[in-house]
């Protein structure tokens, strides 16, 4: 008996909730740290970039317009669904980076544990970073974190798995959407997340994983008016990181460089902004309300 | 100009039009959409796009306040960008248009004729353009019956269509056929050229509230019809595909069937028009990111 060709498949974009390939049309093989090819992925191009900031803003509005504990309850479903397959996820994270089997599990176990941790903070984050403010006046004020918009995320490229779910989990928690650029030399992972989302219960478009080039498709990213935050943690490239802070600056985003450590409250607050609301107190103070 | 015909010299003639290679009419609208139009070609197709929009708002919610707001965007779109074509309004509003639009070039439309459904009795709906023009509407879109053209009174319409164009003495005539309603392309050639045997100074094809509008395949035979009717009577119309158009490549995908089928002749916004609301945020923005160099977003264009 002959020995049997693996099929090998070749990974897709995840944008919008549907898995396209790139508009380019191009693909580029993935292998192994021992050099073993182990899939295609797809290359994604600018206009890739662009059509996942489109899904991403498209569902950005619904996505924040979620309660706080259905968005809890998505992001713990999510963690469900990778539990079912974190032999897979194991052996996809050890293909990728070489790691032994029971480190790679580990890895993804953790990872898991990262999306129950922010499942739990959906509800939980605004009390704590926000509040009432004492001020001298008959005014009611207070101030409440809201989600940004649309947060881009470069991810680390030697932490194919653990890393992106640390960077994406804190952005959708705290109602934004993401676009990802996934490890260029590890994408697989990533694109499989990308699976799993499709069938867990997240609104296609709040995460929008991509495959390619970040020195080919993070600059059009950064300079892209319809952004509001960029993640800058995966760009091993010191001169990159600063070129794409510049042209983040252009259009004011909030930009998280390499190499910046935050705890979870941390993270959240970085892709939030306050709103502080000045509410006359009077009237309803002499209405009887409880001002 | 009128018409010389009489209606059933003009609804014979329609009735003897030949019937339309779909398969053949689908292929080359196709093919057509698949030209890539880029950089500085780009830039200025963009630019005559803006300057075709006849920019629309046909809502029971419309108010004087979103009336004015509308003709300042038409006015000024952005930076240096060109001004719209004109202002489209229901009757009501033209006032308030004409009002803000005054000594500029840009022109108030106004549907009437019992839009969008023109299922009210003829006089009401000659009353209803005469209002419109006397209020100060530059052009008139017009409503055709469907239900009289479906029930075969093709002679019907043809008066009605005539009437509602003596009715609206100096400004110009759109008609709308409704393609979405007429179904078959046949029916589209068919009313195509009643409605400029009967006078129309444009044809357009959708109200923009049914739910098929605009498609590439028949506003390509509509504009294959002008051009017939041009060279059988010497009189150039004008074509307005209108609703569903919302990107800029679909707006660019219609420049190029007018160039192809009808020249220079009709690259203006004399001839030619989009009837859109949102197509004008879109192209604004695709003018930006050619400005800037990256892309824009939705909070750099005004929120109507």
């Amino acid at each position: 008996m002959s020995d049997r060709l693996r099929v090998k498949k070749t990974y897709k974009l995840y944008v919008g909730g549907k898995f396209p390939r790139s508009e380019s049309g191009r693909s580029y093989p993935v292998s192994s740290p021992d050099g073993t090819e182990l899939a295609n992925a797809a290359l994604a191009s600018r206009k890739d970039g662009r059509d996942a900031v489109a899904a991403a803003r498209k569902a950005q509005r619904p996505w924040a317009g979620q309660t706080a504990y259905l968005r809890g309850q998505i992001l713990y479903r999510a963690a469900e669904m990778l539990e079912g397959r974190a032999g897979q996820f194991a052996e996809e994270v050890a293909e990728a980076t070489g790691a032994e089997p029971d480190a790679a599990l580990g890895t993804v176990e953790s990872a898991i544990d990262r999306l129950v941790h922010y499942a739990g903070w959906t509800d939980k984050y605004t009390s704590v970073l926000g509040g009432a403010n004492p001020v001298a006046g008959p005014y009611f004020n207070h101030t409440t974190p809201e989600p940004l918009g649309v947060i881009c995320v470069i991810a680390p490229q030697d932490d194919p798995f653990l890393g992106l779910i640390e960077a994406v989990a804190p952005a959708i928690a705290a109602g934004n959407t993401a676009v990802v650029l996934a490890s260029e030399t590890k994408p697989l992972p990533a694109l499989s997340f990308g699976e799993v989302l499709a069938t867990s219960d997240l609104p296609g478009g709040v995460v929008n994983v991509l495959s390619g080039r970040a020195a080919e498709i993070a600059p059009h990213l950064a300079a892209h008016a319809d952004v509001n935050g960029i993640d800058l943690s995966g760009v091993a490239d010191a001169e990159l990181a600063a070129s794409l802070e510049a042209a983040a600056a252009e259009t004011l985003k909030v930009v998280r460089r390499p190499g910046r450590q935050l705890d979870s409250l941390g993270l959240l607050r970085q892709w939030t902004e306050y709103k502080t609301v000045w509410h006359p107190a009077g009237m309803a103070a002499a209405a009887g309300g409880g001002y | 100009m009128g018409s010389i015909l009489s209606g059933a010299e003009a609804a014979s003639l329609v009735r003897a039009l030949p019937g339309v290679d779909a398969v053949g009419l689908e292929a080359r609208a196709a093919g057509l959409a698949t030209r890539s139009v880029k950089a500085e070609s780009k830039a200025k197709a963009i630019d005559l796009a803006i300057s075709m929009i006849d920019l629309t708002t046909l809502e029971g919610a419309d108010t004087p306040g979103k009336v004015r707001s509308l003709a300042a965007k038409a006015l000024r779109p952005d930076g240096d960008a060109p001004s719209t074509a004109a202002v489209c309004v229901y009757p009501s509003m033209v006032s308030v248009a004409a009002e803000a639009l005054k000594g500029s070039a840009v022109k108030v439309a106004s549907v009437a004729t019992g839009f969008p459904a023109g299922q009210v009795p003829l006089d009401v709906r000659l009353a209803d353009t005469e209002a419109a023009v006397r209020a100060g509407a530059d052009e008139i879109d017009m409503v055709i019956s469907r239900g009289a053209f479906l029930a075969g009174d093709l002679e019907r319409v043809f008066h009605e269509i005539k009437a509602v164009k003596a009715a609206s003495g100096d400004a110009r005539l759109k008609v709308i056929l409704e393609t979405g309603e007429l179904v078959t392309y046949d029916d589209v050639r068919r009313a195509s050229w009643l409605a400029m045997y009967a006078g129309a100074d444009f044809i357009k094809t959708s109200t923009g509230k049914v739910g098929v509008n605009a498609t590439l395949p028949v506003t390509l035979l509509m504009l294959q019809a002008v051009r017939d009717y041009r060279a059988l009577t010497g009189v150039q119309v004008g074509v307005k595909p209108a609703g569903g158009i919302r990107g800029t490549k679909d707006a660019i995908k219609y420049l190029v069937c007018v160039n192809e089928v009808l020249g220079d002749d009709w690259l203006s916004s004399e001839w030619f028009r989009f009837g859109a609301s949102s197509l004008l945020n879109d192209l604004l923005m695709q003018r930006q990111k050619l400005k800037t160099g990256h892309y824009s977003g939705p909070d750099y264009v005004t929120v109507d």
